[in-house]
């Protein structure tokens, strides 16, 4: 029995080979995203474990615990009178100052403009390069800076901007550009690539005036004596540390950096995984249909197998076998193939600017047995209803000319049972979007739940949406391609629940592409209409990003430029605001009426003359969730550890969507007080006239010693960033064509089978007058038909889930927006996928010799 | 819209010139056809009998274009098959062929009326109603248009498979054990059915049969033995035929 199994399995290399690729993709997938992950992961331990390899004890500046939608306050620095004092406790071998920021220090490309980190740090340090053993990065090239003028960078943008030692490079800190001459590349210990990220690296002195902090370091890193452990050095430095610093063991101190990150990578797994998680559940549906298909092309030869003693368990693990070898095959491929994809994911995010950091590529066990498990499973569970179906292929059977295979006990509940599959669906997705008991993570998952439970249910009723739907989205190919469009779409309504699953593999992509392209379509203009309703300037100056604050000179600068009616900046930070954690904004009270439309529930323009030094304006949504109201007194502590007691004098209510002031805003002079090096957020800008271009020049050429900063037209501010969420949604899309290649697979196997099926019918056609190009266009307009069926059903099952979160997103005011032009090209996509699933199908029909065809049994 | 069958004319529909087919190479070759030579007459009923394996299908394939001989050549309606491209062959095929298979081969998907006109469908064209409800009520199959396949007889299948052969008004069809497939009632039925269509319409038709009784309708008799016409009747009883196929196969 074993060896009919594996024989019949050899006799069919090709299907079989289509069949694995299904389930290939799934497991490339996800071996590919465990593979770059572990590697991201083993890129940042090596920096947190290099960074702290020979400090005992790490001292720092206390920060208040604050930290807000991933971001956390800054560290204030120490000062640098401690590190002398520090080197005379006994215990101390030795110790050294560092300056550190993550932010300010901007290299400029040999064009003039600052290289972005999107996000990703642009380290600035000052070093001590006598104290080596400290110092996490090594030169790979020149030597450590000695003079003011001279700076050490990272490899990594000395590689891509083509910087050498000796060149000399144009930097922006907090102070205006200047330029440095490289005397040395280095890198983080064995760490080539860090990613978007980059580093500067100036001599003490230099750093601290460059990043504003005149006799301060960020960190003191101390290396314990003999016979002195961590924690004895720990509490030998604890007694004479002022209250605004704090010590730690290296170690801990190594492990809390990490845990940070370890969260961020453990996002981009997950991440991906889901991505890899559709691949392989689109595969299944591909299996699915691959056996289902053949164990009815091979019911005479199950039937003749039983006539000659085979016992239904022989018959069910015969199939079940096939189904093994194919897993096991595809998991080999796959796996192979995931380790090639974790350089493909890498260079994806690198085209998007998110470069990670990475080494040399980790293969853990892990990865092995998963990429395993995954795909030997989910290929036999896919071939287990198959497998029931031929057990109960009948002995008679093998003596019935046109034998077809029995339905199954349980058809006809089939409808019944994906009613209730979509119900219990839509249940779990009010459940994960409507009610608030689930935390993040359930929710998630009950949604992916509920989404795959619908998809199953949506595939297992559309056998009866095959008719209609073929009747309607026919109807082109019959007027484009007349008797073989006509041939087409009777050949689609044979077996309705064949063509139906193999739309429905489609189905599932192209929902999923819908819905993200649905959902960000209203998210878009969400977008547009929140900056619309608040700002009325003609030009605003956001960092390159847009997102990260910048220095506060540049809005200096770009207020002086003649011609400028009126210009004000707005600061930000992080705050704890009578205890919760969020931003705070620092505003001008007599400017920012001119350039912000304040939606007030309690106050008008005029309460803003009225702030004063502790006044504050408040988000309304923010000040009910505090229980605050306008007279009410508040605390506010600050990142750099400072506390203001405030009065709330007004509340307005901004769109949720995209506030673009912090929760609470006060006097840009208090905020001044509260924070040290603080930044801005925005400086908008009025010029009289029209904001064109003859207006925009003299502020970009004020901005010029300001690389971080940059100006823009309200307008192509909006424009911006649609275009950065555009590059998200291209992410996306990237990764969701990957379960639409693999119901290619699915289409071309059908079609394949179909083809192998209709062998004689296709003689008899040609003998009657088909032409071969009819042939094609026949076996062509089905693969399109039945593409389209797999559109037909996703397009709208996208646009529903994205009702749907749009309706659960309802706080934030998302708009539903269903645009056309992209649902257009889904469509177009679905006729191209139909179209290349034909290409080989159809080829083979036309090539069919009619003889034998004619004679073929 | 052709108002008579093509070739209706003078001369011969289907002309064979010398014409071989060899099987497979070697030791092993098989010579289904050797050398035989063949005119068909127009408006006529041609049978063709002989012993199992002596080459009757093979000579149906070749001279309805559906395989070509190995040396030899083929005309149909003057025009000479062998260096055609597969279009010109389709062209000829929907003009001047109609085939009758022994299993029906009809599209399951398709109703009995679909099936019919699939030739002129196939073709682009438009059938003319007077002759296919003619045909459609001649075939008896008036109340049977809407039916699939799998919802007629064996009986009734081939009538559809006859008519799809007719409706198109070819120069000639070759039918291959037409009722091999059949009761011999049924079969007897679509004999006479086959018949009626030459008489009625002049369609030149050349049939393989096993069966005397449908034989000695025809004009002209041919019995093939390894590969050859060995004889060749205009014409003849039952007895005669039954004596001739005893003949042919002991020689
Ligand atoms: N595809 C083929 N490959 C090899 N040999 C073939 C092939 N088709 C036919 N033959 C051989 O050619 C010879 C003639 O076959 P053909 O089918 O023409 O016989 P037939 O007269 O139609 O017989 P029957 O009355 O049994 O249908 C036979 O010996 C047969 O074995
Ligand atoms: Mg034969």
């Amino acid at each position: 029995m074993i060896r009919v199994a594996l024989k019949g399995l050899a006799g069919r290399k090709f299907r079989a080979a289509l069949t694995a690729l299904a389930i290939v993709l799934g497991v490339a997938m996800v071996s590919g995203t465990f593979v770059l992950t572990d590697t991201i992961d083993k890129a940042f331990d090596s920096i947190f474990v290099e960074s702290y390899a020979n400090t005992d004890a790490a001292i720092s500046g206390k920060a208040p615990d604050i930290s807000f939608e991933g971001d956390t306050a800054e560290t204030p620095a120490v000062s640098a009178t401690l590190l002398e004092r520090v080197r005379e406790l006994d215990g101390v071998e030795a110790a050294t100052g560092t300056v550190i920021d993550e932010t300010a220090t901007k290299i400029l490309k040999p064009n003039g403009k600052a290289i972005n980190t999107n996000g990703a740090p642009s380290f600035g340090f000052g070093l001590d390069p006598a104290q080596s053993q400290f110092n996490p990065l090594k030169l790979v090239d020149g030597t450590w800076p000695s003079a003011a003028d001279e700076v050490v960078i990272d490899a990594g943008t000395a590689d891509e901007q083509k910087y050498g030692v000796g060149d000399t490079v144009r930097i922006g800190t907090l102070k205006p550009v200047r330029p440095f001459r490289v005397t040395g590349i280095a890198q983080y210990g064995s760490v080539s690539s860090l990613g978007s990220a980059t580093f500067a690296v100036f001599t003490i002195p230099t750093a601290q005036e460059l990043l504003e902090r005149e006799g301060q370091f960020d960190a003191i890193s101390v290396a314990a004596a003999d016979g002195v452990t961590p924690e004895q050095l720990v509490s030998t430095i604890e007694p004479i540390l002022p209250s605004t610093a704090q010590v730690r063991t290296g170690l801990e101190q190594a492990e809390d950096d990490a845990s940070e990150i370890s969260e961020f990578t453990s996002f981009i797994r997950y991440f991906l995984l889901a991505f890899g998680g559709v691949a392989l559940f689109v595969g299944a549906f591909v299996i699915f249909n691959t056996m289902s298909i053949t164990v009815a092309q091979r019911t005479r030869e199950l039937a003749t197998l039983r006539t000659i003693g085979a016992s239904r368990g022989q018959i069910r693990r015969a199939v079940l076998l096939e189904a093994l070898v194919i897993g096991v095959v595809a998991s080999v491929i796959g796996f192979a193939l995931g380790i090639g994809l974790a350089y493909g994911l890498d260079w994806l995010f690198g085209v998007l600017n998110l470069d990670l950091p990475t080494t040399d590529m980790i293969i853990a066990t892990r990865t092995v047995v998963v990429a395993f498990l995954i795909g030997i499973v989910i290929t036999v569970l896919a071939a287990f209803v198959p497998s029931m179906r031929a057990t109960r292929i009948p002995p008679i059977l093998a003596v019935r000319e046109g034998a077809e295979l029995p339905k199954g006990r349980f058809s006809r509940f089939s409808p019944y049972v994906a009613g209730a599959l979509i119900v219990i669906s839509l249940l779990l997705l009010a459940r994960s979007m409507f009610t608030d008991e689930l935390d993040i993570g359930d929710r998630l998952l009950t949604m992916a739940l509920g989404v795959l439970l619908l998809f199953i249910g949506v595939a297992m009723i559309s056998p009866k949406l095959v008719r209609p739907l073929a009747a309607v989205v026919g109807v082109p190919g019959e007027k484009l391609a007349g008797v073989s469009g006509f041939l087409a779409r009777r050949n689609t309504l044979r077996n309705p629940g064949r063509t139906a699953s193999t739309a429905a593999a489609l189905m599932i992509g192209l929902a999923l592409v819908t819905f993200v392209s649905v959902l960000a379509n209203g998210m878009k203009e969400s977008n547009r209409g929140a900056i619309e309703d608040q700002i009325s300037a003609d030009f605003v100056v956001t960092s390159q990003d847009g997102y990260t604050p910048f220095v506060a000179g540049a809005g200096e600068a770009a207020s002086g430029v003649a011609g400028v009616e009126l210009a004000t900046s707005v600061r930000s930070e992080l705050g704890k605001v009578a205890g919760t954690d969020k931003y705070v904004t620092g505003i001008e009270p007599d400017k920012i009426r001119s350039v912000y439309n304040f939606d007030w529930a309690e106050g008008s323009d005029d309460t803003l003359a009225t702030l004063g030094s502790d006044g504050a304006i408040l988000d309304k949504g923010f000040a009910e969730d505090e229980k605050l109201a306008v007279g009410d007194r508040f605390e506010l502590l600050s990142g750099s550890g400072r506390a203001a007691n405030l009065t709330v004098k007004g509340l307005y209510k901004p769109p949720p969507f995209y506030p673009l002031l912090g929760s609470v805003s006060i006097s840009k002079e208090r905020f001044d007080t509260l924070y040290d090096r603080p930044r801005n957020q925005f400086t908008f800008i009025n010029v009289p006239g029209d904001p064109d271009a003859a207006r925009e020049k003299p502020l970009a050429a004020a901005l010029a010693s300001f690389p971080d900063a940059k100006v823009l037209t309200r307008e192509s501010w909006i424009q911006k960033q649609d275009k950065e969420f555009n590059q998200f949604l291209i992410m996306l899309y990237v990764l969701l064509a990957l379960s639409v290649i693999i119901s290619i697979f699915g289409m071309i196997n059908t079609l394949a089978l179909a083809v192998f099926e209709r062998t004689r019918e296709l003689g008899m056609l040609r003998a009657v007058g088909m032409t071969r190009w009819q042939a094609r266009v026949m076996i062509g307009s089905e693969s399109v038909i039945t593409a389209l069926i797999g559109a037909a059903l996703g397009l709208p099952l996208g646009m529903f889930l994205a009702a749907m979160v749009t309706r659960a997103l309802e706080q934030y005011e998302v708009r539903y927006a269903v645009p056309l032009a992209p649902l257009l090209i889904f469509a177009l996509i679905a006729v191209l996928v139909g179209l290349v699933a034909a290409i080989m199908p159809a080829r083979r029909a036309a090539r069919l010799n009619v003889l034998q065809a004619l004679q073929y049994e | 819209m052709k108002s008579e069958p093509a070739g209706n004319g003078a001369g011969p529909v289907v002309t064979a010139h010398e014409i071989s087919r060899r099987y497979g190479e070697g030791d092993t070759a098989v010579d289904a056809l050797a050398g035989l030579s063949l005119d068909i007459e127009p408006g006529k009923l041609t049978a063709v009998m002989g012993p199992s394996g002596s080459g009757k299908s093979t000579l149906m394939h070749i001279l309805a274009a559906l395989d070509s001989p190995t040396s030899g050549y083929v005309t149909i309606a003057g025009t000479r098959l062998g260096q055609l491209s597969d279009k010109d062959v389709t062209k000829i095929r929907r003009q001047h062929i109609g085939f009758i298979f022994q299993f029906f081969n009809l599209l399951p998907m398709l109703t009995a009326e679909e099936n019919i006109v699939l030739p002129l469908s196939l073709a682009g064209e438009k059938p003319d109603n007077a002759f296919l409800g003619d045909l459609i009520k001649r075939v008896g199959l008036a109340d049977r248009l809407t039916h699939r396949p799998s919802e007629l007889s064996g009986g009734q299948q081939q009538r559809v498979a006859i008519a799809r052969a007719l409706v198109s008004r070819p120069t000639v069809v070759f039918a291959d054990e037409p009722t091999g497939n059949l009761d011999s009632k049924t079969g007897g039925e679509i004999l006479e059915l086959l018949q009626e269509s030459v008489e009625n319409y002049g369609q030149s038709m050349v049939m393989v049969t096993h069966e005397a009784r449908a034989a000695a309708a025809a004009a002209r008799i041919l019995f093939l033995a390894d590969g050859r016409i060995v004889k060749d009747l205009g014409g003849a009883g039952e007895e005669e035929i039954l004596n001739t196929i005893h003949e042919v196969t002991l020689a």
